[in-house]
């Protein structure tokens, strides 16, 4: 790991979240959850099944509608209303399915939605080379060809292709939902590699794992939820692994995590 | 599954690793193209294959049944013409297939429209453009009603298109009358079957086309080349560039032919339906692969929720291949009422569906949708056509000939399904 994990806090964090609350019908979701989100830094999302993990990024990426609380983009509070808005601000996400079209091919997907055109026409050139420059950009080596379908490509490629794509746009935060879950040890050594890099070359970086040998080795920070609330949003070099895991399950350990009143009334 | 996924790569990894992309400039070769094709055949994704086999295995078995009538330039402009609609309302088909959805009302919709063509002709006696227009018109609008049931309000194609199969049956009836027919008189659309090209004409179109499509080749290889892109060989490139030089210059010469069964009568020229295909055959294949209209057709197909997902209107898409289906539904049927000369209340029903819809399927267009081209339509319809024709040529009885077509239909089906079977599992 070649980037500092402990941060001035100083540093204005690519995105913030202040207070966000959120309710579906009766059941909430997410209380008071406050977040931040640094360039150039992976910032590790846990939590058990159920803690509100997914809902989380969904109403960072626009799909859900926050119910109160605050988005700081860049340090300016930003409504984000539609996925569009997400990806207009720059923020990609990747998800655990991939979302690619298996009968496309490498480049085809990674414009998906957003060709380049000359006129009417699809400028195949330019997105071929920008495709191509992009993976290079990210020491991808493993493609034998960008124009090959995505269909013909193992797991952990088209992982690879499905974060080359939030990269292509300039995204300043990219948001990975569970990248390693299915894939081999030699594929996740891949993904992890290039989270890595992503953060190296200052996107910030969400990413969610259950995974702690993978959250210990890529993530500069780490954001635990637990049962909808955020119980610790600390530099990785402040706790430890069953501390991590404590906060998963329990919602605190040691000084850190919820307030212990708090989680016995949340465990009620 | 490639053989790349089993080299991790770190970022400690030294100087002078493989830097990916290898098949993109290796691919120069004419072997390793070769190569890729079988593979890709052997992987499940035939491609042209089977539709160019139908074609020269059954016009060798016709050929060898009736060698005195079959291979005639007579029979062959007669051919041109039996597949001109089914090609048509094939074409159609395969965009509204490509999302995996099916327009079994694609059949009578080119009643219904040649019905108000030939209705607007006959009763009020409008210009043939205006009729034209009017069928066409029809056709769009029918498309927005069987789109915006599909699309918006989310009842499956097949219930929705089956519905109106019936409906539209109805609605010509009602339009033409019980038993009654309206014929076609006007010298204009009749032109669009009993008309042929100059054969001066017809010879410098052909040429031309020849010359466009060698030029547009050369240009994007030469271009790819010079950018380091990924490209086929040469060889490769010049050979497609023969292959369609070949066909176009063989069915000129053929149709270039006099076929008049009198002395002192000529019949020569390529029917008016062959360019008529071409030219809808080069707009649409340009709309699906080079626009972005076309790539989120494909994309919709393949997956819908990550096209939704990229921003794409999945709701917009899927209206507007029911729009194009419908359009070329009523291009088809002006095709089959000036080939007949009239239209009845059956016009569009019957097996005309059937035939198309075998067309694509039997072309390489998937029933799975995400995998087709234009090109299917006219190659799967030049088989379909072929069968008709052939088994008119031998006297076969018509029960027979519903039983054979319904046959290479599902045969088709057949290899569309393994096909895709077997592309799951080697992972093509």
């Amino acid at each position: 790991m070649s980037a500092p994990t402990d941060r001035p806090e100083d540093v204005t964090p690519t995105l913030e979240l202040r207070g966000v609350n959120k309710s579906f019908g009766a059941i909430q979701v997410l209380h008071d959850v406050h977040m931040k989100v640094y360039p150039g830094q992976v910032t590790a999302l846990v939590g058990d099944n159920g803690a509100g993990k997914s809902t989380l990024i969904k109403s960072i990426a626009g799909i859900h509608a926050i119910d109160s609380g605050e988005l700081l983009f860049e340090g300016r509070p930003v409504t984000v209303t539609g996925p569009r808005d997400a990806a207009a601000l720059g923020i990609e996400i990747v998800y655990q399915d991939l979302a690619l079209a298996d009968n496309l091919d490498v480049v085809q997907n990674m414009f998906l939605g957003r060709e380049r055109k000359n006129g009417i026409l699809l400028d195949e050139l330019s997105m071929e080379q920008a495709a191509r420059d992009t993976l290079s950009k990210l020491s991808v080596r493993t493609l034998k060809s960008v124009r090959q379908l995505v269909s013909s490509l193992s797991g952990g490629q088209r992982q690879t292709v499905a974060i080359a794509k939030a990269v292509l746009w300039e995204s300043k935060l990219v948001v990975l939902d569970e990248p390693t879950a299915a894939l081999g040890v030699a594929q996740t050594r891949q993904v992890l590699d290039l989270v890595r890099r992503l953060a190296d070359t200052g996107h910030a970086v969400v990413f969610i794992s259950h995974n702690m040998v993978d959250v210990f080795e890529v993530a500069d920070r780490v954001a635990a939820l637990y049962l909808g609330r955020m119980a610790a949003d600390v530099p990785i070099s402040q706790v430890d692994r069953p501390q991590v895991i404590e906060l998963i399950t329990a919602g605190r350990s040691g000084d850190l995590g919820i307030a212990p009143a708090e989680v016995a009334a949340v465990e009620v | 599954m490639s053989s790349t996924i089993s080299a991790p790569t770190s970022a400690q990894e030294p100087g002078g690793a493989p830097s990916g992309f290898e098949a993109d400039r290796t691919a120069d070769s004419l072997g390793a193209t070769v190569r890729a094709y079988v593979d890709r055949v052997r992987g499940g994704d035939l491609g042209a294959l089977p539709a160019i086999l139908g074609i020269v295995v059954l016009g060798l078995l016709f050929f060898a049944l009736r060698p005195e009538t079959f291979l005639t330039p007579r029979n062959m402009a007669n051919l041109a013409d039996q597949a001109a609609p089914i090609i048509i309302l094939a074409m159609g088909l395969v965009f509204v297939l490509l999302l995996g959805e099916i327009d079994l009302s694609a059949g009578v919709v080119s009643g219904v429209c040649a019905a108000v063509m030939a209705k607007l002709l006959a009763d009020a006696g409008v210009p043939w453009y205006v009729s034209v227009v009017a069928a066409i018109v029809t056709g769009v609008v029918i498309g927005l009603f069987t789109g915006s049931l599909v699309g918006m309000i989310g009842i499956p194609s097949f219930v929705v298109t089956l519905a109106l199969f019936l409906g539209w049956q109805g609605f010509t009836l009602r339009l033409i009358g019980e038993g009654g027919t309206v014929p076609v008189r006007d010298p204009v659309i009749s032109a669009i079957s009993d008309r042929n090209l100059p054969v001066v004409l017809g010879w410098v179109l052909a040429l031309l086309v020849i010359a466009v499509y060698a030029a547009l080749q050369l240009n994007r290889f030469r271009v790819q080349r010079a950018k380091g892109l990924a490209h086929s060989p040469l060889a490769v490139v010049l050979v497609r560039i023969g292959v369609i030089a070949a066909v176009v210059v063989v069915v000129t010469a053929v149709l270039s032919v006099d076929r008049a069964p009198a002395v002192g009568v000529v019949l020569a020229g390529i029917p008016y339906a062959i360019p008529l295909v071409v030219v809808l055959l080069l707009f649409l294949t340009f709309v699906l692969g080079r626009t972005s209209f076309g790539r989120h057709v494909y994309a919709v197909g393949g997956n819908a929720e990550a096209a939704r997902r990229a921003g794409i209107n999945v709701t917009r898409i899927k209206v507007s291949v029911f729009v194009i289906g419908s359009t070329l539904a009523a291009i088809s049927g002006i095709v089959a009422a000036a080939r007949l000369g009239s239209v009845a209340p059956g016009s569009g029903g019957g097996n005309t569906l059937l035939y198309a819809v075998g067309a694509a399927v039997i072309g390489g267009t998937s029933l799975f949708g995400g995998r087709g081209r234009v090109r299917d339509a006219v190659l799967g319809g030049l088989v379909v056509a072929i069968i008709a024709n052939g088994l008119g040529l031998l006297g076969t009885e018509a029960y027979l000939n519903f039983i054979i077509t319904g046959g290479v239909l599902l045969l088709a089906a057949s290899v569309d399904a393994l096909a895709r079977r077997r592309a799951a599992a080697t992972g093509h």
